[in-house]
């Protein structure tokens, strides 16, 4: 689905931001990305939507229908939720009525329905961010890129967030590369988990997680995920 | 607030200086020296009830809103297409915008005759006055909002490959939405204040508020010259009170407050 083989990422003002990353992931496979902060995890991300062009080595991609989450939900206020959601189908010029079934469906699969009026405005920080996903995925995205997309919600939000993430997941079969510095959310959420070293970013670890989706919250008190978590966390110390 | 407070002290301060106004009228001035200052009630009673007075100052201070309307209406379409341009490359901005900064900081009265030589002294001058001091509010406003985007919405926009008029019509012109009102507001003012100014000038054709407000002037006929400038004051304050309201109605469903206004000072 995506394959990055030895790719370095330099700024032009010298910054060596991602130094031979190399990993590959099939469809389907739901990737978590844990670094520190200024590891080069969201220029992975953007090299790998093609917002960025690696320096040297190659990424391939199969797929176009890509979906990118950012970090802050990019909602435009003077839209409502539905005018939101419908944002990209409109930018790729699909008809009227399609735009706004393909919303509609969106909006009903996040859990927002009652709310498609409502101006961004007037909605919490989690309510935002489901917005942003429903957004996504009207271009039916068989790649999901997220950027720390529960980065800036509260602890309990994130969590609840990430559960409908899970069950998302399993409902629409997508491929999804996420990264975040939280390795309890890596673990909750990856069927992978890579690690990446401080900058310049490297891939120094490579864990399976062994649970199927959807996971419940009981999951993060599972001795196997907790002994995980702890491997993923020294290998991100070392 | 109940009623009584939201009214009540503007409508104090409004008795205040109405009071004052006769004390100063029928005390400090001697009876010969009254036209200076005529009491309020002798300016309704010349200025409103006299049909043909009041008939002529409504039909000067419509010309002179129109006037300052096709002035504005003007201004707006040159000013925002030239903030559009600008905000489309860096080269146009740099190759326009000096010169507007120029045209905005030559006194507009220096200006102002030699519209006359050039274009008659006419209506066609003072509608052009209303142009060049309503103009520079726009661009700045309008380019101010265009540039305003938040850089994660370009992103958004970049990343689903949408191209310039796209990003144009659904991104940055509604994003500037209340920065262009705010430069409405600002420029509606000063474009009325260009009619009188130019009506100072231009005395040619149909009398506008400013052109009366010199004959009254001229011939000592106070209470009209009071009527006049008390007319041209609220027709200021109308357009003012106007765009804060269209504005308002624009945008209050989605944004949290009004935008600091890049302004100019009057004439």
């Amino acid at each position: 689905m995506l394959e990055f083989s030895d790719v370095s990422k330099r700024f032009p003002e010298g910054t060596l931001a991602l130094a031979g990353v190399d990993f590959a992931m099939a469809p389907g496979e739901f990737v978590c990305i844990v670094g520190p902060s200024g590891a080069g995890k969201t220029t992975l991300l953007h090299v790998a939507a093609g917002l960025q062009r690696p320096t040297e080595g190659t990424v391939r991609l199969r797929t176009d229908k890509i979906g990118y989450v950012f970090q802050d939900p990019a909602l435009l206020p003077w839209r409502t939720v539905r005018g939101n959601v419908a944002l990209l189908a409109e930018l790729r010029g699909l008809p009227k009525r399609e735009r706004l079934r393909r919303a509609a469906d969106a909006i009903e699969l996040v859990g927002l329905a009652g709310f498609a009026h409502h101006r961004p405005r007037t909605l919490s920080g989690g309510m935002r961010m489901r917005v942003s996903l429903a957004r996504s995925l009207t271009l039916d995205p068989e790649l999901f890129l997220l950027d720390e997309p529960f980065g800036a919600l509260d602890e309990i939000t994130r969590q609840r967030l990430g559960g409908e993430l899970s069950r998302l997941f399993v409902a629409r079969r997508f491929a999804a590369v996420l990264v975040t510095h939280s390795v309890t959310e890596a673990v909750f959420l990856g069927s992978r988990v890579l690690v990446m070293s401080e900058r310049p970013g490297r891939i120094i670890g490579d864990f399976p997680v062994p649970f199927d989706h959807p996971r419940s919250p009981d999951v993060l008190f599972d001795p196997e995920f907790t002994g995980l978590a702890r491997e993923i966390a020294a290998c991100l110390a070392a | 607030m109940p009623r009584r407070l939201k009214w009540g002290p503007p409508l104090v301060v409004f008795a205040v200086v109405i009071a004052m106004w006769y004390a100063v009228t029928y005390l400090l001035l001697a009876p010969d020296r009254r036209f200076l200052l005529p009491p309020p009630h002798a300016i309704v009673r010349v200025a409103v009830l006299d049909r043909a007075n009041l008939g002529e100052l409504l039909n000067a201070l419509l010309l002179s809103a129109t006037v300052a309307a096709i002035g504005l209406g003007i201004a707006v379409g040159i000013g925002m297409a030239a903030a559009i341009a600008m905000s489309q490359a860096r080269w146009i901005e740099r190759s326009i915008y000096p010169y507007l900064v120029v045209l905005q900081t030559i006194p507009v009265l220096a200006l102002v005759p030699l519209f006359g030589f050039w274009f008659g002294f006419g209506l066609t001058s003072r509608v052009l006055v209303c142009v060049l001091v309503a103009l520079f509010p726009i661009v700045a406003n309008t380019l101010f909002g265009l540039r305003s985007v938040a850089a994660v919405h370009h992103e958004l926009f970049t990343f689903h490959r949408a191209g310039r008029w796209t990003r144009l019509v659904k991104l940055q012109l509604p994003a500037a939405l209340p920065a262009i009102f705010t430069g409405l507001r600002i420029s509606a003012g000063l474009s009325v204040i260009g009619a009188i100014v130019g009506d100072f000038f231009f005395k040619q054709g149909e009398p506008g508020i400013g052109i009366l407000i010199d004959v009254y002037r001229q011939r000592l006929q106070s209470e009209q010259l009071f009527a006049a400038v008390i007319l041209s004051s609220l027709l200021g304050v109308f357009v003012f009170w106007f765009f804060g309201f269209a504005g308002h109605r624009a945008t209050a469903a989605w944004h949290e407050s009004a935008l600091e206004p890049v302004g100019r000072d009057p004439t």
